[in-house]
């Protein structure tokens, strides 16, 4: 992204991902959609395997847009935005998995 | 940190000061700083998911012996808007190959394709919701159906609110045509798209997947 900044107005040339690199992304996350899907719907794994399975296709879908589509390699040094991300998801964890560790000794009210 | 980045954009700015001259430098490092904003903003978004699926996963078993998601949802349906969204991710990615083509027509074609699919995306969301409404699981029923109502609800509000936002961003770019501003408005929007389909990706794959299994 920062590189159509970064080259302004020498425009024509192709910069922030090709044709290619979007396809790329497009087949990989097709298939990261389609492995979770089948392996769920034909109860391929047991219910723990399954739900590993299923949230690692996430994230690699999630690494797919965020190198293929967000362009978050060609960003310039210093990589603010990917720190910013990485502070994010930092938060986003501690959220998360704070949140479930606490309320999985919470369950007497279920 | 402002101060920093400014002067790493002008760093940046470095680089055409050759052609553009200063004028134009300053300009880049306004629109670079704003791609930043975006960046931040997008994070803010991160944490307002990250406490829904958070209180969605904590609620996850809390039916109160109402309807369960296992019973209600249809697949079907979610595996279609799965697949829309992907492939408005993927045209929006286009729009941006066209707009740096500097084909302006191109441009507002593929948006206009992305906000084709983004409508039905919400079309398909809203009608699963009165589905699941006349069957019993309103956003009261239960904490289950609260948290689940909430969660989704507020990616297709985002989504929703995308689309208008990328409707307007057609209206600018067919009055302006492609310019270092809409450059930047189109850049942005498109970060936001694939933003949105990341979120949906693990609302697909944390609400629906592991609900009905």
């Amino acid at each position: 992204m920062e590189k159509h900044n970064t080259h302004g107005h020498d425009a024509h040339e192709s910069h922030g991902g090709s044709m290619k690199s979007y396809v790329i992304g497009f087949l990989f996350s097709i298939v990261l959609t389609i492995i979770p899907l089948v392996v769920v719907l034909n109860d391929l794994l047991n219910k723990t395997a399954t739900t590993v399975l299923i949230l690692v296709m996430a994230v690699l879908q999630f690494a797919v847009q965020l190198i293929f589509f967000m362009h978050i390699k060609d960003e310039k040094k210093p990589r603010f935005n990917l720190m910013a991300l990485i502070f994010g998801l930092v938060i986003l964890l501690t959220i998360v998995a704070g949140s479930i560790w606490i309320m999985t000794y919470n369950t007497v009210a279920s | 940190m402002a101060h920093a980045v400014s002067t790493s954009a002008g760093a940046h700015g470095g680089h055409d000061a050759g052609q553009g001259g200063g004028h134009h430098g300053d300009h880049h490092d306004q629109e670079s700083l704003k791609m930043f904003g975006f960046w931040l903003f997008l994070i803010t978004d991160v944490i307002l998911f990250g406490t829904l699926f958070a209180t969605f996963v904590v609620l996850r078993f809390n039916t109160a012996a109402g309807p369960t998601p296992a019973e209600l949802i249809e697949l079907q349906g979610i595996i279609i808007s799965t697949f829309i969204l992907l492939t408005s991710s993927f045209t929006s990615g286009i729009a941006v190959l066209e707009m740096n083509k500097g084909n302006k027509r191109g441009l507002i074609l593929w948006l206009a394709i992305t906000a084709l699919l983004g409508a039905s995306f919400v079309y398909l969301e809203v009608t699963e919701f009165m589905h699941l409404v006349h069957e019993g699981a309103a956003i009261g029923t239960s904490a289950y159906w609260s948290a689940f109502f909430t969660l989704v609800g507020t990616h297709g509000l985002h989504v929703s609110l995308g689309l208008v936002w990328m409707i307007a961003l057609m209206l600018q770019l067919s009055r302006r045509g492609i310019t270092p501003v809409t450059k930047r408005k189109v850049n942005i929007i498109s970060l936001y798209w694939h933003f949105l389909d990341v979120v949906w990706i693990f609302v697909f794959t944390i609400v629906y997947l592991m609900g009905v299994m």
